[in-house]
């Protein structure tokens, strides 16, 4: 027994205190171990994540309203789905919301991979750039959103300032966030200014993991930096642009906070993106069965392209 | 009792061709795709209106597909 460490000497205590537990604990195959240390998970999973799912997809069978909810709810089959995907107003949204998607990926790719080229180069002082061009994406969408609220103030704002540099305009002739034709494309350059770092980070990734010896192989064949770029920068790079286009297309897709904080939604419904028009029906007009089918058509989008993110997942993780 | 294993080896050839992972993921994922361009597109209330189906139906082809083996 002296020889014997303090931890197993209160192991043996146990053990001679309760040898039927611990007979029964060392009896438990690594199966039965493994479902006890994961149930917690599961349990939590299934209460936050699955219950939640299943309740709404019932809720927008019916007409419930989580403002009256001692109203009898009445089955109302597919009739919710029929009237969203019927409705021109939602169209419209899921167009404003198109617009928002397409130009922010375009923009944040092009950029992205852009500054992920030059970041690449190795230049003096690259890692202090990088630094600094990774910032933005470190905010809050809430504290970017207040701070391109003032930028963008007609009066005192610095963006009008600078356009009206360039351009000769008048600083307070233009009202970004105000002007239905500007409007959409403010939130655009801001999602692009939070954004465009992280597809820069992924590019970055995917170029450093091109290997060297294909453009010694190049050189060796005498092809010119352009025809590397087209034959090897390009396509080694093209699974991780992939993926960064799809991570940003789904995230944008479900975009909410920083267009509610910059423009909520307006002027009119010129910024309306699905996921407001989406809180509108749900938390003013309070048609809970309503805005949980519009919720699942919108699950099942963002479900369906994750599928395709997974998959080009596992492409580049198989290089 | 004769043995002719061609029809069985031919109509196995064919299956082995056609149920597989790759072809029918890269078709789920064409679906679900086209889906999404119905559902956001600005040319015909049609479309949109039947672009959740569409989605629904390759979302749900992906999953089932993704078990079939390699």
């Amino acid at each position: 027994m002296n020889e014997l460490s303090a931890s197993s000497r209160i192991t043996y205590r146990a053990v001679m205190v309760r040898p039927g537990a611990a007979r029964r604990i060392r009896g438990l195959s690594d199966r039965t171990l493994a479902w006890l240390f994961i149930t917690p998970t599961i349990v939590l999973l299934l209460a936050i994540n699955i219950f939640p799912l299943l309740w709404t997809i019932y809720l927008s069978f019916t007409n419930y309203r989580a403002n009256r909810a001692n109203v009898p709810t009445i089955w109302l089959g597919a009739d919710w789905y029929q009237s969203i995907l019927t409705d021109p107003d939602i169209w419209a949204a899921m167009q404003v919301t198109a617009h928002f998607v397409i130009w922010t990926v375009v923009i944040e790719t092009v950029l992205g991979f852009g500054l992920a080229y030059l970041i690449d180069k190795k230049f003096r002082g690259h890692g202090m750039w990088t630094t600094i061009i990774l910032l933005p994406m470190m905010l809050s969408p809430a504290v970017v959103g207040n701070f391109w609220t003032f930028l963008y103030q007609p009066q005192i704002g610095l963006f009008n300032y600078v356009i009206a540099f360039f351009t000769g305009r008048e600083a307070s002739s233009f009202q970004m966030l105000g002007d239905v034709t500007l409007s959409p494309w403010a939130i655009v350059i801001v999602d692009a200014w939070m954004w465009t770092p992280y597809v820069m980070l992924i590019c970055l990734a995917g170029l450093r993991s091109i290997p060297d010896y294909l453009y010694e192989a190049a050189e060796v064949d005498r092809a010119s930096k352009w025809r590397q770029f087209w034959s090897i920068t390009l396509p080694m790079a093209l699974p991780f642009i992939m993926l960064a286009v799809l991570f940003r297309g789904i995230e944008n897709f479900k975009m909410f906070d920083m267009v509610n904080l910059l423009t909520g939604g307006g002027p009119g419904s010129t910024t309306e993106v699905a996921s407001i028009t989406l809180k509108r029906a749900a938390f003013e007009s309070w048609r809970t069965g309503y805005s949980s089918a519009f919720a699942i058509i919108l699950f099942v989008t963002v479900f369906g392209l994750a599928n395709i993110y997974v998959k080009a997942l596992n492409k580049v993780k198989s290089r | 009792m004769s043995l002719d294993a061609t029809p069985s080896i031919a109509r196995r050839g064919l299956v082995d061709r056609v149920l597989r992972r790759g072809p029918l993921e890269a078709a789920a994922t064409t679906i679900i795709a086209a889906g999404v361009v119905m559902l956001m597109q600005p040319l015909s209330l049609t479309l949109y209106s039947w672009s959740f189906a569409t989605t629904l139906f390759g979302t749900v082809m992906f999953t089932i597909v993704s078990k079939v083996r390699e």
